[in-house]
């Protein structure tokens, strides 16, 4: 296998943008990455997206956005693993270069969820659930998530204000990131004031609903160097992938994230690293009580620790192990597809050094966990600077 | 030639619906509802209320500010409203006919969602500024409908307000001073035929449509008769709940002392075409003369009209002739049960 980096980085500012269709969005991020690369053909593109079908009624999506660009003749392909397509996007050009198949992978991400209403947008991403054993029967994700929550705190003592203080964490972050959607300061006690969800997730416990794109450029390292100009060259180093069950009810423990654990064995056996020697992590908190579970299955806490963690300020800027710095999925947004590149993207920018006042001091690994549905499949890719 | 306001009246019907009530039946979160819309109760119509009936009151109380002016000599009556109570048929032919205006005289019936009352104001001082007609009503009134359990239940409401045009400068109380417009094809919030409730957006109605629509309408007008925020005694905006019209009043530079009497939304609910001029009718309420007034009305699909007005020294003589709009919002209220509620509103399936 070949050395893999990342030479190019897309991010656009997230939110209610009605006024930019999904071609649009996408469009503005590919370019931003190859420009960022340097870049101005690729051998791949790669497009992350969960359900263009449902949410803007559009299939056949890779073959639209590579013309959208002029790139029209270029393999392009679309994947799909609920919201953790966007870093299955990643994996498989990750692969293409790693392989040799390819030199320069456009990776992107993409989804347009608010042309449809809040029930069909709930429909859309309710089909990430299992349709038959749940859907049909009436639950929504926040219900899914919420009997976790139930049994995490039944085990481990985890209490509603660890949970507050997650979305709290990751709002306060979302402040120094300009492309996030929600730049709002979030207490605990307002996340506990909030409107009651899916008991015992209130409102701010819940990611919102976001159009967004993302895009990197994936290169062999060989060439990576001839193009960074300078800047600190940022290599992917291992990435793992998992699934499980998606319904809850085929898991043997609905307290554990099976699926998250595994990728990020596989991918920090890749890399050879392990839990301690990460400084930055983004991880894929669609609702508080994810982050908490995500973090003692990616190892930074054992388990029952990770909510005492982040009420204790250890995820924080500045903290032990500084998690979602972006404001992760909670206050950046969540465009389903797009939000696995978006995390590999902050992680570059935190590894270049160039993100700004949520800069991560002296980070030069990095991991980013993405996440489908209620933890039926889970990507885990650990950055590094290359040296 | 000067046209302005020489009667005006509002109707605010006397049954109200608590929040709590609509919420509890839901499942819903009163408290969030309270915060998020700013909203305490809304009217409902009772059994024999609807546009056509308080078109009617909210008239007669206009004809009675008019000092005198007889109904024959109206040549236009213009009725604004999204539930008219026939799909065909007019609503402004019954109003005419118990006015005594007809049968001399131009009728219609207008429809823009919530700005069809503005519409219908436009048009009638229009009119008279042409000397088609000598005197023009404008009315604004509704029933509004919401889906049950559907956020906008918690709105929906209804109420009536009317204006009468005319050019004699004894009679004016409020001199139009200048109009203005600003529509977009923005399809926030809409009904089909044959159903029975209206469809929307959710949070695209916000920024892209009563936000984007309101702020240029009121800074158009502004631009347009060379007045800032501050020149103004008081401003109304269409007012879909409690929080968007102070949201967007302050926005575009007023304070709560110039935006608080015509805020009626938060204790009435949306009244839609009558929304903005029934807050309207309370600042004529209490204005004094050389007061200047905005109105910026919003109607979905998308367009918001805009009205600056002058008040005379004639306004105080005439404003205790009619029930104030204030009055008659916070008295002889009946508080009614969502099981009433549902019964007067055509909720319930009855026998065939």
């Amino acid at each position: 296998m070949r050395d893999v980096a990342i030479i190019g980085v897309g991010m656009i500012p997230w939110g209610e943008l009605w006024e930019k269709p999904l071609r649009t969005i996408w469009a503005e991020a590919a370019v931003a990455a190859l420009e960022d690369a340097g870049v101005d053909t690729v051998d791949l593109i790669t497009v992350g997206c969960m359900s263009p079908g449902l949410f803007v009624g559009q299939e056949h999506l890779a073959s639209m956005v590579a013309d959208q660009i002029g790139m029209a003749g270029v393999p392009a392909a679309r994947v799909e693993s609920a919201c953790a397509s966007g870093g299955l996007a990643l994996r498989n050009g990750f692969a293409e270069v790693a392989s040799g198949l390819a030199d320069l992978v456009l990776v992107t991400g993409v989804e347009k969820m608010t042309d449809v209403d809040g029930a069909d947008a709930t429909f859309a991403l309710g089909t990430a659930a299992d349709q038959e054993y749940e859907g049909f029967h009436g639950i929504t994700f926040p219900g899914l998530y919420a009997m976790m929550a139930r049994v995490h705190m039944a085990r481990h003592g985890t209490t509603v204000r660890q949970m507050a203080a997650v979305a709290a964490k990751n709002h306060a972050n979302g402040l120094l990131n300009p492309n996030a959607q929600y730049h709002l300061k979030v207490t605990v006690d307002d996340v506990l004031a909030s409107t009651m969800v899916a008991d015992p997730l209130h409102l701010l416990d819940c990611s919102p609903i976001t159009d967004g794109a993302a895009a990197l450029v994936l290169a062999p390292v060989d060439r990576a160097r001839d193009l960074a100009g300078g800047r600190p060259v940022v290599k992917i180093t291992g990435s793992g992938m998992a699934t499980d069950s998606i319904a809850l009810a085929d898991r043997e423990d609905l307290g554990r994230l099976r699926a998250v654990q595994l990728a990020a064995e596989r991918a920090y056996a890749m890399a050879g690293r392990k839990p301690s020697d990460i400084h930055v992590a983004e991880v894929h908190d669609c609702f508080s009580i994810a982050e908490i579970m995500v973090t003692e299955e990616l190892g930074f806490f054992p388990p029952g620790e990770g909510g005492p963690a982040a009420e204790n300020g250890l995820t924080a800027l500045g903290g032990r192990i500084p998690v979602n710095p972006s404001g992760g999925l909670k206050s950046k947004g969540h465009p389903v597809g797009a939000t696995g590149v978006a995390q590999v993207a902050e992680i570059v920018t935190q590894l270049r050094g160039e993100a700004g006042q949520r800069q991560v001091q002296g980070a030069s690994i990095g991991l980013a966990q993405n996440m489908g549905g209620s933890g039926g499949s889970s990507i885990v890719h650990i950055l590094e600077v290359a040296s | 030639m000067t046209v302005g306001i020489i009667g005006y009246g509002a109707f605010v019907p006397r049954r109200r619906i608590r929040l709590e009530e609509i919420a509890a039946v839901w499942g819903a979160d009163a408290d969030s509802y309270r915060r998020g819309l700013q909203l305490h109760e809304k009217s409902v119509p009772g059994k024999d209320e609807d546009t056509i009936t308080m078109s009617v009151e909210a008239a007669r109380r206009a004809f009675v500010r008019s000092g005198g002016v007889d109904p024959a000599e109206v040549g236009a009556v213009y009725v604004g409203s999204e539930s008219h109570p026939y799909a065909v048929k007019p609503s402004g032919t019954i109003v005419g006919e118990a006015l005594g205006i007809n049968p001399e005289v131009h009728i219609a019936d207008l429809e823009f969602a919530c700005k069809a009352g503005t519409e219908g104001m436009y048009l009638a001082q229009s009119l008279v500024k042409a000397g088609e007609v000598k005197y023009a009503l404008g009315i604004g009134a509704d029933t509004s409908q919401g889906a049950p359990g559907d956020a906008l239940e918690y709105s929906a409401a209804a109420g009536a307000a009317a204006f009468l045009f005319g050019a004699d400068e004894e009679r004016i109380l409020a001199e139009v001073v200048a109009t203005y417009s600003w529509t977009t094809d923005t399809p926030d919030f809409w009904r089909r035929a044959y159903m029975h409730y209206p469809r929307h957006g959710s949070r695209f109605t916000g920024e892209p449509a009563y936000f984007r629509h309101i702020t240029n309408s009121a800074r158009g007008i502004m631009e347009k008769a060379g007045l800032e925020p501050e020149d103004f005694a008081f401003a109304v905006f269409h007012q879909p709940n409690g929080k968007f019209p102070i949201r967007v009043g302050k926005r575009l530079g007023f304070t709560m002392e110039q935006l608080e009497t015509g805020w009626l939304s938060p204790w009435l609910g949306n009244t839609y075409s009558g929304a903005s001029p029934m807050g309207l009718t309370a600042i004529l309420d209490v204005a004094r003369p050389g007061d200047l007034i905005l109105l910026t009305s919003f109607g979905s699909g998308a367009g918001s009209d805009s009205f600056v007005f002058r008040v005379t020294e004639r306004l105080p003589k005439v404003q205790e002739l009619a029930p104030l709009t204030r009055v008659q919002l916070d008295n002889d209220k009946i508080h009614v049960s969502y099981g009433e509620y549902a019964k007067l509103r055509g909720k319930i399936r009855m026998a065939e």
